[in-house]
């Protein structure tokens, strides 16, 4: 059973195909990571497999049953992060709000959610976080608490969108670690997208390459090529190995870093 | 020696009070968590405009007031985020409320006294028929917000996992906005329309200084609005002076105090020192 699978699926927004006849099927236990150009679909891709987005044509299976909202399998780090920015409240409260937080009633949790949540903040090593007020964290402490969330429920498949935005590097790194040390003792899937591959290289079981509504999936030496990546970017690109990092450049200019100036 | 309680409109002034500010402070927690503020003022003055609407058409304020400000509210909750994100947007419409209040009441001239109690709050002259409506709707809010206060503080917090995860942000925003617009109704009656503020947003703000826990944060927003609603009553019969001016001053007091105990307690932590 694969964890995400898609047949055929196209989605556009007015005229601008984000998704286009896409087929492609990620096996589970895999650390994936998702790239292309801004708007290249990323976002939109995790949005339709949590079932926020339907296709306009095609299939989108998760965990061997179709997207729908409510999936209990799915956890997801999404991009905004606006909300946390000013909130007086602390790590804990802000974890805790995403426990069976579907359910009506007080939010008040019994014995069994708390240790659900203690254990998600161990997990990500939040624990010294759970008692500070999250509005006064910095940006990897709340990516944090934020990953801490999405493995409330134990998902069997992580959603991380953008989760390395504004970090430096070495808050980058430790946030690939984390993601990565998590993928490989839970044994769970995790599709983790970003601007540029470099943070990523260690970590990555194969990559998923979008562009002009188009998907490349593969190892990272069969995918980030000129050959693939000049199909997806729709122009010539080259490919420059240096030292264990991989640049992508059109014309000389590297893509990857452009578009992360681009986005900041 | 007569006490203050001796007299019926003191007892209704501190029932009435009481009332509201449980159920302002406990919303009000929520309205400040949303960033909402902005829009709970402007559905007072939308509430202004029902009450004016009201007694031209002969009916009674309170009434006009309730049904215009809760139809505003349901309103923004479905607008969703493209007027809850637009300060211009509740803005104008905060300001032609409040013209049209305006217009209501120059062709409804009979009681001055009628404007200056909406603008600024009545809570001495609440009648016993006041009293019960402002207490039943104090219970269905606060019943209807406990019903709802999980899913309204996952999707306030995490709008967009809590969608994923099944719950309707739209639907949400309504109700709340629906239990903001009643709240801010039965705010108006003692504070008014203009100082609806110090008992929705004041509180809220003031809890979530002092303390980052939820359900404490909670509980706190609600005692403060109360204490502070109750000693206004209080001072505003000890002085003879308007009972809006003293709950607005100890809610902007108590603001100003948490905020400064606050930065002296950040500067006093080894974090800070040299």
């Amino acid at each position: 059973m694969s964890a995400l699978s898609l047949s055929r699926v196209s989605i556009a927004f007015g005229r601008r195909a984000a998704l286009s006849d896409v087929s492609l099927d990620i096996e589970p236990g895999q650390f994936i990571g998702v790239l292309g150009p801004n708007g290249a679909g990323k976002s939109t891709l995790m949005r339709a497999a949590l079932g926020l987005i339907r296709p306009d044509r095609g299939t989108i299976r998760v965990l061997g049953r179709p997207a729908t909202r409510g999936n209990a399998g799915v956890g997801y780090v999404p991009q905004t992060r606006s909300a946390t920015a000013g909130l007086r409240l602390r790590g804990w409260s802000f974890v805790a709000s995403a426990s069976h937080g579907h359910r009506w009633g007080l939010p008040i949790l019994g014995p069994v959610a708390r240790q659900e949540v203690q254990w998600a903040l161990d997990t990500v090593g939040a624990n010294a976080l759970a008692q500070r007020t999250v509005g006064e964290l910095s940006g990897g402490e709340r990516q944090r608490l934020l990953i801490a969330q999405a493995l409330l429920g134990r998902p069997r498949l992580l959603l991380l969108d953008e989760p390395l935005i504004s970090l430096d590097p070495h808050h980058q790194r430790s946030v690939v670690d984390l993601v990565k040390r998590i993928q490989r003792e839970s044994g769970i899937t995790v599709l983790f997208s970003a601007h540029e591959l470099n943070p990523l290289l260690g970590a990555v079981d194969q990559v998923l390459y979008l562009g002009r509504g188009q998907a490349a999936l593969g190892r990272v030496e069969d995918v980030i090529t000129g050959s693939v990546l000049s199909r997806l970017y729709g122009s010539r690109i080259d490919v420059v190995r240096l030292d264990g990092r991989i640049f992508v450049m059109s014309a000389n200019v590297d893509v990857e870093r452009q578009a992360h100036g681009h986005d900041a | 020696m007569a006490t203050m309680l001796d007299y019926d409109f003191m007892r209704h002034a501190f029932i009435a009070a009481g009332v509201v500010a449980l159920l302002a402070g406990t919303v009000g927690y929520f309205l400040v968590m949303r960033g909402q503020t902005f829009a709970g003022h402007a559905l007072s003055h939308v509430g202004f405009t029902g009450a004016t609407g009201a007694a031209l058409l002969g009916l009674t304020p309170l009434g006009g007031m309730i049904c215009v400000a809760l139809l505003g509210g349901v309103a923004m909750g479905l607008m969703g985020d493209r007027l809850q994100n637009s300060d211009v947007a509740i803005g104008s419409v905060l300001a032609l409320a409040l013209g049209l209040g305006m217009l209501f009441l120059h062709f409804f001239t009979s009681y001055a006294t009628q404007v200056t109690a909406l603008l600024f709050g009545n809570v001495l002259g609440v009648g016993t028929g006041t009293l019960w409506v402002l207490a039943a709707m104090g219970v269905v809010c606060l019943v209807l917000l406990t019903f709802i206060a999980r899913p309204l503080t996952f999707a306030s917090l995490q709008p967009e996992l809590a969608e994923a995860k099944g719950v309707s942000p739209r639907l949400i925003s309504v109700l709340f906005l629906g239990i903001v617009a009643l709240a801010t109704a039965e705010c108006i009656q003692i504070v008014g329309v203009l100082l609806v503020f110090t008992l929705m947003v004041g509180p809220g703000a003031t809890a979530q200084r002092i303390t980052n826990r939820l359900g404490c944060g909670v509980a706190l927003s609600a005692g403060l609005a109360l204490a502070e609603a109750w000693l206004g009553v209080a001072l505003a019969y000890r002085t003879d002076w308007p009972t809006s001016f003293w709950i607005s001053a100890l809610s902007v007091g108590t603001y100003a105090a948490a905020v400064l105990a606050k930065e002296c307690s950040e500067l006093n932590s080894p974090h800070f020192t040299i």
